[in-house]
């Protein structure tokens, strides 16, 4: 029979409860001490080295000190702003097609083909953006390496385009239609506009993924020591250029690379943040 | 033994954030007989009997405030851990909750094996007298072990939920709307179930069918608004209760 | 064909919301259509033309999806055929890696990769699961917001930054202090001896784990707030303390899912590339310690691939690319089955 003398939950019970839920929270707060370490480092090394510059100036030979990575971020924001002209579009195609379309049979092959694209490691896309496009036009290009991001864009636009379609209620698309107006007329302008803060949100979260994405450049755009505003040649990109700066031997290289690295942090938050912004706005909106 | 199982109530208040769900609720609720708490819903009816296991504070945002006394336990004691209270009070809910990745048995011996109770012959007899006392041992007894606590059929899932929370020998058993979402054939074989546990059991149910509550409890408690309107002998509420507003729910007048 | 709808999608969305109010107040205005049968029947063929060429624009993107995927297979294989043909299976077993001789195994990387992802796992797992279990069921609101997004922004760091960090602050880290340590009480298990160098699998491991702990916590929070909150319950009915509750009602019932994020981050962990690179000392050599340097197929192609010299050898680090890319898709169909096995017809926000 169960004891039924004792007027309290046994001792031992007691301390495991205790045990694993202090456990559990000592395991919460050690995953943000390695944010707080990076981020903290990342300020600390790179913030000397914040100068007009490094966001002017070519970079210096080796054995010469200043110089910047004006070229890099030119090419960074060349690279992206390319990519997302292949990106979004089609994202936002296919999330319109998932959503509106695609509630069947061949909406779930697309999005099973969607979530397969997400999951392709990015190096692998490199390589098919050298063989598609490199290995055509017979040497590296800005336009290689923006097919690349592009087609990373494309699987996470997508899948927020589809998830904030189906969150308009359903009587407001039945209304517009019930009132004669056509699917492709109800769809622009009565379900997208009242899903763009959520759209938007996914491209600026597309956007903040693939802004330091560094694998799928190396043999893309390659990177150029030079100012490049040519599509089909090698262009430096902020990413690339830490990657090279943090693995020379040099030290004021590697000064550059934290530097870099604290632009390139700073961007890819700033970014977060406004896709904080947008996303807030659209919860009070639709709430 | 009676007094074992004797529940008062005094000045009971409960809250959700700002909304006041109980208003000062006092009443005492007799061992070993089956009381039902009616009115319409939102009344409070579900709050009250989940203020008597201290189940209402574990929603995000909720209060308590008041005194709930079963037998020589103090519920809101300082000092008075909620685990020990819902050992001795065992709660059956509106939707039957079985865990679906345990078998059958090891449903029934969850609340055992908290407590760390492991003798395995006493366990299966404990078992077994708790499926036979929930009226299912009879449609389990050959799949005990390899038949999971889901695959059964609704009225059967809740009864064996009664097992469940029977096998820890409560002093009290609530149960909330625990039949509302079966059909009537479960239905009866629960309230048949419930005439027969009062024999053991200090039973409060929660229901908002009145022919339930004529049918399986002496005592009848009626809300209204968070309030009590009054507590009685179940063929009294239903013949000449006391308040108009009973009268009025009962008559069938709101609700 | 494409130029006319496309045309719409840019003209058609600013205007937006006036055009839709004053078409639907037009719409108002005539109840009967039978009055204006004419006019009806000319909107609808035009109207009927427009969907049809908005819904051909929509399928060509969803097509392009398909496209895009099925051209990463093809050019994988057509671009390795070259050691397709001359290795074969072979390929996946010899461990020489000797471009002067032109001859190419990949089991070092394969070995590298999978090592290095089970070490990340082992150390990630356990903080995850923790974190989405805290964040879920334990911690107070305020905190919950600011801790998740902590969790958000640790995934939103580039992989490259992670290496810089690596190498500047983790390496040395683990060549003073932790290499040191475990050479000492673990040396037994055989996986901690030789020179402490800092680089090597031990270090990979321990970035990669941090970079996949977002994608863990936050599926297993997913998973977890989809376990019903009758089950949570049912066991705190029954007398369980809060940690046998979470035992027994939400982990067991949260398992497979839970397993499926844990895949999902395996799969992350195989495709990590930059930060690996980095810190994992790029030699393509199977040795038991961990301190041992070693590669990845990913890192291996990311040193490598940009000056690949002569044929064979780019087609022997493409077909790595069909072998990294082929570990993925397995690992991450497998994942998707058990997230969807646990969360699939929840409407999990309504259970929170």
């Amino acid at each position: 029979m169960p004891d039924l003398t004792t007027h309290d939950i046994s001792w031992s019970r007691r301390c495991k409860n205790y045990l694993a839920l202090g456990t559990i929270t000592a395991g919460a707060l050690v995953v943000t001490v390695p944010l707080f370490l990076i981020l903290g480092t990342v300020i600390y090394r790179g913030i000397g080295g914040l100068n007009l510059d490094f966001f002017t100036q070519l970079p210096k030979p080796v054995g010469e000190t200043g110089g910047g990575v004006a070229n890099a971020l030119a090419g960074s924001l060349m690279i992206l702003g390319l990519a997302s002209l292949i990106g979004v579009p089609l994202g936002v195609g296919t999330g319109i097609f998932l959503a509106e379309y695609g509630r069947n049979r061949y909406g779930n092959v697309v999005r099973f083909t969607a979530d397969v694209l997400n999951g392709v490691p990015s190096i692998v896309i490199g390589m098919t953006a050298y063989a598609i496009v490199v290995l055509k036009q017979g040497h590296f290009s800005l336009t290689a390496g923006s097919v690349a991001l592009g087609i990373m864009m494309i699987p996470i636009v997508s899948r927020t385009t589809e998830e904030v379609l189906l969150l308009v209620p359903h009587p407001i698309r039945e209304a517009a239609l019930g009132l004669g107006i056509a699917q492709w007329r109800t769809t622009l302008s009565v379900v997208l506009p009242s899903a763009k803060g959520g759209i938007i949100t996914g491209i600026l979260l597309a956007f903040a993924r693939i802004a330091g994405e560094t694998a799928p450049l190396l043999f893309t755009s390659l990177g150029n020591d030079y100012w490049n505003f040519r599509l089909d040649q090698p262009t430096a990109a902020l990413p690339v250029q830490i990657f090279k700066y943090a693995t020379s031997p040099y030290d004021d290289w590697h000064s550059k690379a934290w530097t870099g690295a604290l632009v390139l942090i700073t961007m890819i938050l700033l970014t977060t943040v406004a896709f904080r912004l947008v996303t807030s706005r659209g919860v009070r909106e639709s709430g | 033994m009676d007094e074992q199982s004797h529940i008062s109530v005094e000045n009971l208040n409960a809250w959700y954030g700002s909304t006041q769900a109980l208003y000062n609720i006092n009443l005492e609720i007799p061992p070993r007989h089956t009381t039902a708490i009616i009115g319409p819903s939102g009344c409070g009816k579900s709050t009250f009997v989940r203020c008597i296991n201290r189940m209402h504070e574990t929603l995000p945002n909720t209060r308590v405030a008041g005194k709930i006394q079963i037998a020589d336990l103090d519920v809101y004691g300082k000092g008075v851990s909620p685990v020990w209270v819902r050992r001795r009070v065992g709660m059956v809910f509106q939707k039957a909750n079985p865990f679906p990745t345990m078998s059958i048995y090891d449903n029934v011996a969850a609340g055992l094996k908290l407590n760390g109770f492991s003798n395995h012959g006493e366990l299966d007899k404990i078992v077994e007298r708790s499926l036979r006392q929930a009226a299912l041992w009879d449609e389990v007894k050959d799949s005990l072990k390899k038949k999971s606590g889901a695959s059964l059929s609704g009225g059967q899932q809740q009864r064996l939920c009664i097992a469940r929370a029977l096998a820890v020998e409560p002093d009290v058993l609530l149960m909330d709307e625990p039949a509302s979402a079966l059909d009537p054939i479960s239905t009866a074989k629960i309230e048949d179930l419930i005439f027969d546990l009062k024999q053991q059991y200090t039973v409060v149910i929660v229901t908002h069918n009145m022919q339930q509550a004529a049918r399986v409890a002496e005592y009848t408690a009626f809300f209204l608004m968070g309030n009590l309107v009054e507590l009685d002998k179940t063929e009294k509420m239903f013949t000449k209760p006391s308040d108009k507003r009973t009268e009025d729910y009962i008559t069938g007048r709101f609700g | 064909m494409p130029a006319l709808p496309q045309d719409r999608v840019s003209s058609g969305s600013p205007p937006e919301t006036p055009a839709g109010g004053a078409s639907s107040g037009a719409g108002y205005n005539q109840p009967q259509q039978l009055s204006s049968s004419a006019k009806t029947r000319f909107r609808t063929s035009s109207s009927a033309l427009a969907d049809g060429a908005f819904r051909a624009l929509v399928v060509a993107c969803a097509l392009a999806v398909l496209a895009i995927v099925g051209l990463i297979l093809f050019e994988l294989i057509t671009q390795s055929r070259l050691s397709l043909h001359k290795f074969g299976l072979s390929f996946l077993r010899k461990t020489i890696w000797d471009p002067v001789v032109e001859d190419f195994g990949a089991l070092p990387f394969i070995y590298g990769t999978v090592v290095s992802s089970l070490v990340a796992l082992i150390i990630a797992v356990p903080l995850s699961v923790g974190t989405a279990l805290f964040l879920t069921e334990i911690c107070p609101r305020q905190i919950r917001a600011v801790l998740s997004v902590c969790v958000e922004l640790l995934a939103g760091i580039p992989s490259v930054i992670y290496g810089l960090w690596g190498i500047f602050v983790l390496v040395p880290f683990m060549r003073y202090y932790v290499e040191p340590f475990l050479a000492r009480y673990f040396a037994w298990t055989g996986l901690f001896g030789g020179p402490k160098i800092g680089f090597g699998m031990l270090a990979a491991g321990t970035v990669i784990a941090i970079m996949i702990l977002p994608i863990i916590a936050s599926i297993s929070r997913e998973v977890i707030v989809a376990v019903p909150r009758q089950q949570r319950e049912a066991a705190l009915a029954l007398g369980a303390t809060k940690w046998e509750m979470l035992r027994i009602a939400v982990l067991r019932n949260a398992r497979p899912g839970i397993m499926g994020a844990v895949i999902l981050g395996l799969g992350r962990a195989f495709g990590e590339t930059m930060a690996v690179t980095m810190v994992i000392g790029n030699r393509g050599e199977i040795a038991r310690s961990l301190f041992a340097p070693g590669d990845t197929l990913a890192s291996v192609i990311a040193n490598q691939f940009a000056e690949a010299t002569g044929d064979v050898y780019l087609s022997a680090l493409v077909e790595m690319g069909l072998v990294l890319f082929a570990l993925t898709l397995v690992v991450n169909a497998l994942a998707g089955l058990l997230v969807w096995s646990v969360t699939r017809g929840m409407p999990a926000r309504s259970l929170a």
